[in-house]
């Protein structure tokens, strides 16, 4: 029996779910084009933009891909693990509707003060002040109130995982949390943690500050509110990558999960050192004492941990998998993994670009080397390889997989969908190197204009390549890209359009046991409170005394009034 | 609960690598002496930047001691000094940077070098540096400050102590900042 024939409800809100979020991953992804030729100076004169409509583009990217396709897939996502792993429905369909309405009332309302900066007769005039949204730079209310009611629905959407929990463990008492539920409760208990500063920034500030309900806001306080959230949503975005390559990868490799336990204590590592991070986006912000600023990089570097963990546990159920499929060797056994099958190559070559981005971040996340790359195109080029294809990638891979068992359709269009993740990845391959690299040579990042064009001297000196290459790169890989979502689009709307029941899925949902599962481990991974009060008092310890220090002088100074873009 | 023999190799690698990166930067902190920008350039009011004891109309002042003083408002959409004027300083001497915003976020960051640093309104980024030698350097404002933000750039000029006290913006003029300052 599909997925979608034991639990039609669910299934139903997470075909909306993904719905929603493949529609913002097109609009999105035509942003990304048409922003990466304007920069590049490629054919410029044929797109329909200006220099100031390119920072509208780039913010109907971010927000539509950073915020939008992110929260409704991993709501999705969550929902078919919750249900599966659980063995039971949701608790309550009419509170997740309920999500997936507010999901879908703040996405409209941004999107539509984001768009008016094309199309004037919109309501709400124009928010051109990109996904981080920094004050005093002001927004249109709808914006922020939009965003406010993005987060608010993937609370409530978190709320009914737990109370299905909640309903499943009044029935199983004593028992281990089964894995994909455990990760779905963890990841959301980072993130009820972790958009608590973005709530207070939007709620308590900016909302008031942009009708006029207060005069001024503190820039440093709200941007220090934006990052407390902003680095642990990019562990919001990983985590269900994570869940996908722990639990369901090594199935489609032919074998299973090589630890339980460790997973478990990834998760649980992630819960505690996700949030108390966010300074290491400020580390060359005025205003922040350094020893705080060292205190996030200590935590940061020890994030590093659970990711080299996963890095083991999920190439060392790859080689079970092909070990299993006939593979032999040191490495000859990579020959015998399936990779003419989407959803394996999707989430395989999604990995291993992770560990590139992985790299990368570590440079971001060193306090001096750091100066050299702060706010270049490195770090567009690091993130696009993180929730760029971590993230994104995985989700397209799983779609392959997934789609078919909540729809009962069988998937359409194959061939393409087997040559898509290839094309992800060279188009991805292109573009992020060439990024890293103009960022080494200074190039900065959300420029609407390749700068010093002008000034008869070229400032930019790359240590490889030159800026005319990495430009053609960047064009290059970014029409690929778009290349490999249109064939994505094309399989999923081919789908769509198939008959229900018409043909044998051709997959099924069935997930083996690892090899070695939970009952050894300690009982306390699974003690959800400990875990939570020791991330609370992380934060506490990381976030106490520099945002006492910023209030101290007062809430709303020093202040800004509002500057309309 | 078993870990793998590998898996238990593999943590404690992982674990020495992480040590190594915080040693790598604790080193350069304590050893190499690389300052990070910090709470030390104090706050001022974003509507009356000069106000405070904290920052000083704009414009290159000596410090004492061969030492030099240069403030910059960055405000839409250029760096005063820096975009309509070059920021003159001489070589091989202590320069330090006082930069601040009047009006939204901007960026000030010279290529080529490692001076980076967030212009937040309220707050004063204090920078200090040594240009060993003489030569043009781009100033790139490169946080997104409007529709006009590609354009703000600017350029420091750094000449010899012997050129820098000739010409019109050496010392003698830095007395009258006001005088100093063109746009």
């Amino acid at each position: 029996m599909a997925y979608v024939d034991e639990y039609p409800r669910a299934a139903k809100i997470a075909r909306w779910e993904f719905g929603v979020a493949f529609l913002a991953l097109a609009l999105g992804g035509v942003f990304g084009l048409v922003q990466a030729l304007y920069r590049t100076d490629t054919f410029r004169e044929a797109l329909p933009i200006n220099a100031a409509d390119y920072y509208t583009i780039l913010t109907g990217h971010g927000v539509l891909l950073a915020l939008v396709f992110t929260t409704f897939s991993i709501a999705a996502l969550f929902t078919w693990a919750t249900t599966r792993s659980l063995e039971r429905p949701l608790a309550s369909n009419r509170l997740a509707w309920g999500a997936f309405w507010l999901l879908v009332i703040g996405t409209v309302l941004a999107a539509t003060s984001i768009l008016n900066g094309f199309v004037p007769q919109l309501p709400f005039e124009s928010s051109d002040v990109l996904f981080t949204f920094y004050a005093p730079m002001q927004a249109h209310p709808a914006f922020y109130l939009g965003a406010a009611l993005i987060i608010i629905g993937s609370w409530v959407a978190g709320a009914v995982y737990f109370l299905t929990y909640w309903e499943w463990r009044k029935d199983n008492p004593g028992e281990r949390i089964p894995l994909q539920t455990f990760m779905v409760l963890t990841t959301f208990l980072m993130w009820y943690l972790a958009t608590l500063g973005v709530a207070v920034e939007v709620v308590v500030f900016l909302i008031p500050w942009s009708l006029g309900l207060i005069d001024t806001v503190d820039p440093l306080l709200t941007r220090t509110l934006f990052w407390f959230f902003g680095h642990p949503v990019v562990y919001f975005w990983l985590l269900p990558a994570y869940l996908v390559w722990y639990t369901v990868l090594p199935k489609l490799a032919g074998g299973r999960l090589f630890s339980d336990p460790l997973a478990r204590a990834v998760f649980v590592l992630f819960l505690l050192l996700s949030t108390p991070v966010g300074f290491h986006h400020q580390y060359v912000d005025p205003g922040i004492p350094e020893g705080f600023k060292f205190v996030s990089m200590t935590n940061t570097m020890m994030l590093l941990l659970p990711s080299l963990l996963t890095a083991f546990t999920v190439v060392a159920s790859l080689e079970h998998g092909a070990r299993q499929r006939g593979g032999g060797g040191y490495v000859g056994w990579l020959r015998s993994l399936p990779w003419d099958r989407p959803a394996f190559s999707g989430c395989a070559l999604a990995g291993l670009m992770f560990a590139a981005g992985g790299f990368s971040g570590m440079i971001n996340a060193g306090m001096n080397i750091n100066y050299l790359i702060h706010n270049t195109l490195w770090v567009p080029g690091h993130f696009h390889l993180t929730v760029g294809t971590a993230f994104a990638l995985t989700i397209m891979a799983i779609a392959y997989w997934l789609i078919p068992q909540i729809t009962g359709k069988r998937l359409q269009h194959r061939r393409l969908a087997m040559v898509q993740p290839y094309v992800w990845f060279v188009g991805m391959t292109l573009m992020s190197n060439a990024m890293h690299r103009a960022g080494l040579a200074g190039l900065p990042r959300r420029t609407a204009e390749p700068m010093f064009q002008e000034a008869g001297s070229a400032p930019f000196d790359p240590v490889v390549g030159t800026v005319g290459e990495m430009r053609l790169q960047i064009a290059i890989g970014s029409t690929l890209l778009f290349v490999a979502l249109a064939m994505f689009l094309v399989v999923m709307f081919g789908t769509w359009l198939g008959k229900s029941g018409a043909a044998p899925l051709a997959v099924n949902g069935s997930i083996p046991d690892p090899l070695s599962g939970p009952e050894g481990s300690p009982r306390v991974l699974d003690n959800l409170k400990v875990w939570t009060a020791i991330a609370v008092v992380l934060v506490a310890l990381a976030y106490g005394l520099p945002i006492w220090s910023i209030i101290s002088d007062g809430l709303l100074t020093p202040g800004s009034p509002p500057i309309p873009v | 609960m078993e870990i793998h023999r590998f898996e238990k190799l593999w943590l404690a690698a992982s674990l020495v690598l992480i040590l190594g990166f915080v040693a790598t930067v604790v080193y350069g902190a304590v050893g190499a002496g690389v300052a990070m920008v910090n709470d030390d350039g104090g706050t001022v009011d974003p509507g009356d930047i000069t106000a405070s004891e904290n920052f000083r109309e704009p414009g290159v002042y000596e410090a004492g001691d061969g030492e030099y003083a240069v403030y910059v408002e960055a405000r839409q959409f250029s760096f005063r000094p820096g975009s309509s004027q070059p920021i003159e300083v001489p070589a091989d001497t202590r320069v330090t940077f006082y930069v601040t915003s009047p009006d939204v976020t901007h960026g000030f960051s010279v290529v080529g070098t490692n001076i980076n640093t967030m212009v937040v309104p309220g707050q004063v980024a204090r920078i200090t540096t040594v240009f060993e030698e003489p030569g043009t350097y781009h100033i790139v404002c490169h946080e997104y400050c409007g529709a006009a933000h590609h354009n703000m750039q600017g350029q420091i000029r750094v000449v010899d102590q012997s050129q820098f006290d000739a010409s019109a913006t050496g010392p003698a003029a830095i007395d009258d900042p006001a005088a100093e300052v063109s746009d």
